[in-house]
């Protein structure tokens, strides 16, 4: 290295829990391996205790959150947007280094980008569609609106790192639940900088919360923890999800798999407003109506 | 221009002030907008600022003082057919086939240019139309901006708008609105248009087609496609040009209910395939039983009748109210009126601003003239009005009978007539015998049945809506503006929430 060329300057990989930036209180780490070997970062390896932090938040920032109005939620995520596709090249050349091709790695971020796009458009939208104005029999106006669920757990998947994280997060976000997400361990840099983006979206501390490390061993924690309401198993093998379902039993966690085609992360059929109805919590209410 | 305080009259004589106390004006700077970018621009065509085919330009005037502000274009029917070949060209050469979430993105664009240039669009609107600032500000363009978000989402989900049928554009739409709420009307006009991917040719109000032109601007600067929105400033023969045009696919119109009918009446000698949308007029009403809560009641009243000087179509224009406590209803409202503060739209504290033109000034007059003429009983608070500009008191009449002008005729200004009733059966039946009718000729019609048995009157709510008087058990009939509002109203007295 010769004395005028620059050094660069290189990034901590961090947890992003209630709106801060910490590194696993356990103090541990995990390597951060490309392809071909090369060990490019440590990344951290959240606890039990991150975890539960992260649930803290969550639950905290929840009410905040699902009592904004629609308009206003939707335009949070949009800004999302805005900010992701100011730093697409950043995010880029991240998915290359995890070993994408420049070209799908710009598919991949594109089609991120306009996936919140599209998810924020469906703020003031999912009581219109969602929504029913029931007939029933007797004199009661019945109808029923939907609502956010809570506390939502997300077990992201290792491929593809950023578009698969957004595309679960996004509604989940979008009906006004707060999210504890788990990213793929295997290239958890993506998550990382979506993190970063989050925490200068005017997303609200705690909104969401962003784990690295290992989901197998952080997913059992996360269903039987009292204060999740649902997880979200898109990113778990078919044992995993299993274990969730049982140990979310006790309190009743409802768990989201995800349908038909929603997992072909690049195609339309991964954005749906089943995807949307599975975060929501229907309300029927029954007003007496005059005869 | 300074203005010195509304004072309280009649029964609540206005107390000596102490000088500390005594009101001084919080006027809203208008640096923030470039009048002379405005002067003469020319007419919004393909995408540019192109000079009228006749050369001529026409004042719009500030009605807060009767002065000029700008000169604006005045298209006749050459431009008017340029303008909508320029539609046509926009929508076949690309806008028609465009990706839903593309167009989305276009609207999502407009939405935040408006949001950054929000301020300089209240003022301007302020200045052109009278309104307060305090509405223009918070009202008006956010309100605006929050129509392109919300349809800037919907341009991709239309499968979910029109479930189980498949929408497509119509084509060139003409767009003809009023001077009431003149950006607020281009948003309701342009962003459902141009989520669902047809392209517009618009026609602001003769007296108020600045914030569309300022509008055009930023549509520039989002780089939407040349052609896509068109428009057209002018007169009524602009817009009589623009809605007989051959070649426009959709007529959408928000005005008065005459010029509705003579739109329909030229439509109607068109190829059957175009299609109309017509808002008009109203003579909405407001019903308070003896059991509402009357404070809450009177401020749902002045809301009704009083915001943007009652230039509203669905203004609350009418109350009914119960024998029993009218007196008292009466009594509150004069109270109430005697601290609106009636003055320069440009003062944040100004509840009441000007009146939009002198011809709407001279209407107001005219139909005041008939009430006391019929022998109603008007009241009107002790307040000073500006010397230049057009004005009109707070007015309310008591003693209105349904057959009296003032209670069948749209007034479209800050004028009140109470009605009195004794059962509720009297009451819901007394909206339906109005003459406009025209709030269902507006094409809304959704009644919840809970509101009453016989009421037809066009939108309907109960509770917690602006203008509205709260009652337990028998709800009251009120305006609304959208069906949603009903519903949403529906469940604010709701014992039941699960």
């Amino acid at each position: 290295m010769t004395s005028d060329e620059r050094l660069a300057v290189r990034r901590t990989l961090k947890l992003y829990v209630g709106g801060e930036f910490p590194r696993s209180e356990s103090g541990r780490t995990y390597p951060v391996v490309t392809p071909e070997g090369e060990t490019v970062a440590q990344a951290s390896r959240a606890s039990r205790k991150d975890l539960r932090d992260a649930v803290k938040g969550a639950r905290g920032a929840w009410s905040g959150w699902s009592g904004r109005t629609a308009y206003n939620r939707g335009q949070i995520l949009y800004r999302v947007a805005e900010l992701m596709e100011g730093r697409r090249s950043q995010f880029e050349t991240e998915l290359v280094a995890g070993g994408s091709s420049p070209t799908d790695a710009a598919v991949e971020v594109s089609t991120a980008i306009d996936r919140w796009v599209w998810y924020a458009g469906w703020a003031d939208k999912l009581g219109h569609v969602l929504g029913t104005n029931n007939s029933v029999a007797g004199p009661y106006f019945a109808f029923t609106v939907p609502e956010s669920i809570g506390v939502v757990g997300l077990l992201a998947p290792d491929d593809p790192p950023l578009l698969g994280l957004v595309s679960r997060l996004a509604p989940a976000l979008v009906c006004g639940n707060t999210v504890v997400a788990v990213a793929g361990g295997r290239w958890p840099l993506s998550a990382v900088s979506l993190a970063e983006v989050l925490a200068t979206s005017d997303v609200p501390a705690g909104v969401v919360n962003l784990l690295t490390g290992r989901g197998s061993e952080l997913a059992p924690w996360l269903a039987g923890h009292e204060e999740v309401d649902a997880v979200d198993v898109c990113g778990a093998d078919l044992e995993l999800s299993r274990k969730v379902a049982f140990l979310g039993a006790d309190h009743v966690l409802r768990v989201v798999a995800p349908g038909p085609g929603e997992c072909d992360w690049l195609a339309e059929s991964a954005q749906s407003v089943a995807a949307l109805s599975a975060f929501c919590e229907m309300k029927s209410v029954w007003h007496p109506m005059g005869t | 221009m300074t203005l010195s305080p509304t004072t309280a009259g009649g029964e609540h004589p206005a107390q000596p002030v102490h000088p500390v106390l005594a009101y001084s004006t919080s006027l809203e700077s208008t640096d923030i907008v470039r009048l002379d970018r405005l002067h003469e621009r020319g007419l919004f065509i393909g995408g540019e600022f192109v000079a009228p085919h006749s050369g001529r330009f026409v004042p719009s005037i500030n009605p807060a003082t009767a002065q000029p502000l700008v000169s604006y274009a005045d298209a006749d029917a050459t431009d008017v057919d340029a303008a909508v070949a320029a539609a046509r060209r926009a929508y076949e050469s690309g806008w028609r086939d465009l990706p839903g979430k593309e167009r989305a993105k276009y609207l999502y664009r407009i939405a935040r240019q408006m949001q950054e240039r929000s301020r300089e669009l209240a003022v301007l609107e302020t200045l052109d139309n009278g309104k307060p600032i305090r509405e223009s500000r918070d009202v008006d363009v956010p309100l605006a901006v929050a129509h392109f978000f919300h349809y800037a989402g919907w341009a991709d989900k239309l499968d979910h708008a029109f479930p189980g049928r498949s929408a497509r554009p119509v084509g060139v739409a003409a767009q003809v609105i009023p001077w009431n709420f003149p950006l607020l009307m281009v948003a309701w006009k342009l962003a459902p248009a141009l989520a669902t991917g047809n392209t517009c040719v618009l026609k602001p109000a003769e007296t108020t087609p600045l914030s569309a032109l300022l509008l055009a601007e930023i549509l520039q600067e989002a780089d939407l496609p040349p052609g896509v929105v068109n428009i057209v400033t002018g007169g009524p023969a602009t817009g009589a040009a623009l809605v007989a045009h051959p070649d426009v696919d959709k007529i959408a119109f928000t005005g008065s209910t005459s010029v509705g009918k003579e739109i329909q009446r030229i439509v109607a000698g068109k190829d059957r395939t175009t299609r109309l949308t017509l808002e008009l007029g109203g003579k909405a009403a407001n019903i308070v039983y003896e059991d509402a809560a009357l404070d809450q009641a009177v401020e749902g009243i002045v809301n009704g009748i009083w915001f943007n000087q009652g230039h509203v179509c669905c203004a609350g224009s009418r109350l009914l109210v119960q024998e029993s406590v009218a007196e008292e209803v009466l009594d509150r409202l004069k109270v109430r009126l005697s601290s609106l503060r009636v003055g320069d739209p440009l003062d944040k504290n100004t509840d009441l601003g000007a009146i939009n033109s002198a011809e709407q000034l001279e209407r107001i007059t005219e139909l005041v003239e008939a009430g006391v003429a019929e022998g109603a009983e008007i009241y009107q608070p002790p307040c000073e009005l500006p010397d230049a500009g057009y004005w009109f008191a707070p007015t309310v009449f008591s003693n209105v009978q349904q057959t009296h002008r003032i209670a069948r005729e749209e007034i479209f200004g800050p004028v009140l007539s109470v009605l009195t009733f004794r059962t509720p059966e009297e009451a819901v039946a007394m909206p339906t015998t109005r003459v406009m009718g025209s709030r269902r000729e507006s094409g809304q019609k959704r009644v919840p049945r809970s509101c009453g048995p016989r009421s037809d009157s066009g939108p309907v709510s109960c509770g917690r809506t602006p203008s509205i008087a709260s009652i337990r058990r028998r709800p009251s009939v009120v305006t609304a503006r959208a069906a949603s509002v009903a519903r949403e109203v529906a469940t604010a007295s709701s014992p039941t929430w699960s």
